[in-house]
């Protein structure tokens, strides 16, 4: 060997511990092996016992999952029983012929008996699989009768989701639906829970957001079972506890209203309180039926949804993305006054604006003439933003679009919120890699080009510019299991009161003042005004051809070429609580198409007006249970 | 058997080392396994669907990595300690970032052609780097403070991303592993000792940073009939299956508890109890002892070895086979908490399987290498 002095001292080492571990390692196993003779040796009798005579298992209950209320106490989603036939395979002889028989009574389709295959074949066979769901009185009636006749079929009550407003809420419901393997791999805990049959969990909306609060905890029945897993006799329950109920700060009434207000149409509307971020009614049209989600949908119904033109899965008010258009102006105007330009200020506007070679309309042909500040929002003329956009920059508007929650989310209780997009020339470089142009800026001027908002954010626009400038947040929960959650405190954004006062005085003179661009869509009721602004979002110009075919104007386009309708508004305009924002997808004109809809949705909240005190605390009392 | 690097001069060629190969360990390794594929065949009621039929493929493809990997010139396996930390460290960083999780807490990295998990990798890499940064130290310069400084970091910061994800479970072992490779290299007793006191002040501040479900499963460790329902069912369920299944068992696939679902996890964490229930003391006591003869013949292999990083390196990958070993058997006896750990070579799992037999290739490796002299300075290898 010839390893160094100081080498041989270090394996000296080595060896020594090494022999220690080694040690250590075989007292590790003679400890296990001791264990093993005590459990099975020593104790084997007394265990043994335990397997084969006392077969106790435990079988988990489904908790009771949570209603979902709005902010009055009136039940939106909530249980309801379900008869449903399920079969234990290992007691069917033959489950092929014990479908067919039972197909006499319940339409079993060739995708749910495929479906039923699978789950026998993935689950124990003594574990009952659900083989049909929602059968009416007389069907299970006729199951129970025919039970001699269908060898391991059992019929079962559970409990499935009711939604008692059905589509008027589906985007702020979501659904519940069976647990996928997807579902079950991600679940940290009650991964047992997850796999009783029928068991379901929120996938959308508000019952995926507050899944683990509405779900509950899971009960137990301790159950004697024969050798064979089958169940003898029930011998301690234990209910477990029923998942938490979640109030909403929805008013069920405004809801309604505004989707019947809207319904036919492609649309989305919000209407929140300035001050706290209350969502009253949050719509988006069409929508879908949650109810049918929760059984599973056919083939056709599925395609029928997705096929729809008038998109019913997509929730609007929250994931469509608009250009703002015109309502847009009142966060220019309020950056310029912040850039120094006096509101008073004059600009003529001939009915167009050049920029080098380029030549901008004025959506009104012959133009305006001179305009300030005040007059440019009330007409809602284009030619003075487009001047003043490209006096102050895209920066100070993208600034100033920030401020006023424009291209971020609020992390809305409903999933899927979008930023929309508040365009800069770094973000153009860094996702185009081309240069800004300053056309770009100009058109940004009239919430068009690259700018786009939701619904959702227009009204929180709206929101923030009539509460006086604070950084209110939308917000759809207002309590959670009897827990009032407490109200946010919104900080300042930092807009002076002078830039804020000519946005809302412009705002007020759109509805209130004769030749406002929205005068006819007043609300005509002393104390009730409303203060708004029109929005006309370009969907596609109209091309030379189609001038030289005849069609000059918007609506003599295909639908779906049409421009989208917006408004937003707050009132009462003297002293704001309530904000809104309306678009009617391709619905032509803001002033001709949204903005009636939107007076009249406002006006039943100021009757209603959810927010005044006596109101503040939410009456659990009538909250009933629609008896499906 | 003959060192034909002493006696030719020359550089090992492969039909070298194959000769110089142990097929009697792989031999072992392939018993231990067909008692995994057994009961995975017995868990699905006497179907190589889904499990045994994978969990056999699988090991096929480990053993092809066993014997690329052992079949690599340690030296090499030296050069690359560093940089396969690095990746395996830049992996785990990036599955903070843009890793999904599955099956509970643990993070997985999705590389387009294969997932990964990367706290599996890391615990690989994480004894090949220390291995390497202890075999350029005298015995005297190990105790040396300013030593530690680069090893404890080599383990505190994939410790500290693990524990991120999180993963309580793999970082302890990653501790363990760690202080075993300290303690193989020299370092003195005392500053185990203070470790030791150090670990135990800091103990209140974990617990309160603990999650639910972890405090949970210490809770039901003391106390199994406090949560009946969830894992004191577990352990119960699992003990009364033992205990059922007596000196000679109850026969394969004659397991009532296994049978009629009283057993969770059985095709992972409790295949164990699935053996012990069919095949009784007799089996369980069988598959003990084949993994102790693979714990002593590397043990012997660290022993043996002829150069310092071989050497801890074996024993490193020793005393992680062992910890594994005896924390899964263990828990399933109900002597310790209900912890993630797989049955090597036993439970069904991919990553683990391939990590595992990655690294037995490495105890290979140092085998067949063993009278291979290393210089300590490190002006040999760069």
């Amino acid at each position: 060997m010839q390893i160094s002095g100081r080498d041989s001292n270090r394996y000296q080492t080595f060896t020594r511990r090494a022999a220690l571990l080694g040690g250590i390692q075989g007292v590790a196993f003679v400890v296990l092996a001791g264990r093993m003779y005590y459990l099975q040796v020593l104790k084997s009798d007394q265990y043994t016992m335990l397997a084969e005579e006392n077969r106790v298992s435990m079988r988990l209950l489904a908790p009771l999952r949570g209603n979902i209320v709005d902010r009055y106490g009136r039940v939106l989603a909530s249980n309801r029983q379900n008869y449903r036939a399920m079969m234990i395979s290992e007691q069917t002889p033959d489950i092929e012929a014990t479908l067919d028989r039972l197909s006499r009574i319940v339409e079993i389709n060739d995708f749910t008996r495929r479906r039923i295959l699978r789950d026998v074949q993935r689950s124990p066979r003594f574990m009952p699989v659900t083989v049909a769901e929602g059968l009416t009185w007389d069907q299970f009636a006729q199951v129970n009768i025919n039970e001699p006749d269908l060898a391991g079929i059992i019929p079962d009550v559970g409990e499935t989701r009711d939604y008692a407003y059905g589509e008027e809420l589906a985007h702020i419901m979501g659904y519940v639906a069976a647990v996928s393997e997807k579902d079950m791999s991600d679940a940290q805990t009650d991964r047992q829970l997850l796999r009783l049959p029928g068991f379901r969990i929120g996938k959308e909306g508000i019952e995926k957001t507050y899944d683990k609060e509405l779900r509950g905890t899971a009960g137990s029945s301790h159950v004697e079972v024969n050798a064979y897993g089958r169940v003898i006799r029930e011998l301690a329950k234990d209910p477990g506890k029923p998942g938490d109920e979640v109030v909403l700060t929805l008013d069920m009434d405004i809801q309604r209203f505004a989707w019947d207000r809207l319904k036919g149409e492609s649309a989305g509307s919000v209407v929140m309180d300035i001050h706290s971020g209350d969502v009253l009614s949050f719509v988006s049209a069409p929508a879908y039926d949650p109810n049918q989600f929760n059984m599973g949908l056919s083939n056709e119904q599925w395609r029928a949804l997705v096929d729809n033109e008038y998109k019913p899965l997509i929730n609007k008010s929250l994931a469509g993305m608009y250009p703002p258009g015109s309502t847009f102006k009142m966060v220019v105007a309020a950056a310029a006054v912040e850039a120094g330009i006096n509101p008073a200020q004059r600009v003529v506007c001939p009915g167009h604006y050049s920029l080098g070679s380029h030549v901008f309309h004025c959506w009104k042909k012959g133009g305006h003439g001179a305009m300030n500040m005040h007059q440019a929002i009330k007409y809602s003329c284009d030619v003075f933003f487009y001047d003043v956009a490209r006096r102050i920059g895209i920066n100070a508007i993208a600034e100033m679009s920030r401020k006023f929650g424009l291209g971020e989310t609020y992390g809305f209780e409903v999933p899927g919120e979008k930023a929309g997009l508040v365009p800069t020339p770094d973000w153009k470089r860094a996702t185009r890699g081309e240069p800004w142009h300053q056309g770009e800026t100009v058109i940004a001027g009239i919430g068009q080009g690259y700018l786009l908002a939701t619904p959702l954010q227009l009204a929180v626009m709206t929101a923030r510019l009539a509460n006086g400038g604070y950084a209110v947040k939308p917000r759809l929960t207002r309590a959670i299991g009897g827990q009032l959650l407490p109200t946010p405190r919104p900080a300042a954004i930092g807009v002076s009161e002078a830039a804020l006062k000519v946005a809302c005085d412009g705002m007020n003179a759109v509805s209130n003042e004769a030749g406002g661009t929205a005068f006819r869509s007043r609300i005509p009721d002393p104390g009730m005004e409303l203060a708004g602004k029109t929005g006309t979002a370009q969907v596609r110009r109209i091309s030379r051809a189609e001038r030289s075919t005849g069609v000059l104007r918007n609506d003599q386009l295909e639908w779906r070429f049409r421009d989208h309708a917006l408004f937003v508004c707050y009132a009462p305009v003297h002293a704001p609580r309530y904000a809104m924002s309306v678009i009617i997808e391709h619905g032509g004109s803001g002033s001709g198409a949204a903005a009636p809809v939107a007076r009249d949705i406002m006006r039943e909240v100021l009757i209603r007006n959810p927010e005044r005190p006596q109101a503040t605390v939410p009456s659990r009392a009538d909250g009933k249970t629609r008896e499906g | 058997m003959l060192d034909l690097r002493r006696f030719t001069g020359r550089e090992m060629r492969l039909t070298d080392k194959l000769i110089e190969f142990n097929w009697g360990f792989l031999l072992l390794l392939v018993l231990i396994a067909s008692i995994g594929f057994a009961m995975l065949y017995s868990v699905a009621e006497g179907s190589f669907s889904p499990w045994a039929y994978r969990q056999a493929l699988r090991f096929g493809v480990g053993v092809c990595i066993l014997l690329i990997v052992a079949m690599i010139d340690l030296r090499l396996w030296m050069r690359l300690a560093y940089p396969l930390y690095g990746v395996a460290l830049a992996m785990l960083v990036a599955v903070e970032i843009v890793g999904f999780t599955g099956m509970g807490a643990q993070r997985w990295l999705n590389l387009g052609f294969v997932q990964v998990q990367p706290s599996e990798v890391m615990k690989v890499t994480l004894l090949m780097a220390l291995a390497r940064y202890f075999h350029g130290l005298t015995l005297e310069e190990v105790s040396r403070l300013r030593n530690l400084v680069i090893p404890v970091l080599l383990i505190a910061v994939p410790v500290g991303l693990v524990v991120l994800q999180p993963d309580l479970g793999t970082a302890i072992l990653l501790v363990a592993s760690g202080a075993i490779l300290f303690f193989a290299a020299g370092l003195r007793w005392r500053y185990f000792i203070l470790s030791g006191i150090i670990v135990l002040a800091t103990v209140p501040v974990v617990w309160s940073r603990l999650h639910d479900y972890q405090k949970n499963r210490v809770f039901t460790f003391l106390d199994p009939e406090r949560d009946p329902l969830g894992a004191g069912y577990h352990i119960l369920q699992s003990k009364i299956a033992l205990g059922a299944g007596g000196v000679f068992g109850k026969g394969f696939m004659e397991g009532t508890q296994s049978q009629l679902n009283f057993l969770p996890e059985k095709h992972t964490d409790f295949i164990f109890t699935m053996l012990g229930e069919e095949l009784g003391l007799v089996g369980g006591l069988v598959l003990l002892v084949l993994y102790f003869i693979v714990l002593m013949f590397s043990l012997n292999v660290a022993m043996q070895c002829r150069n310092q990083f071989g050497r801890l390196l074996a024993i490193g990958v020793s005393m992680t086979f062992f910890l594994y070993v005896f924390i899964n058997s263990a828990m399933v006896m109900g002597l310790l908490p209900v912890v993630g750990v797989p049955l090597p070579l036993v439970s069904y799992g991919g990553t683990a399987m391939l990590s595992l037999m990655f690294a037995l290739g490495l105890l290979m490796s140092v085998y067949i290498h063993r009278n291979v002299e290393i210089s300590r300075g490190p002006s040999a290898f760069w």
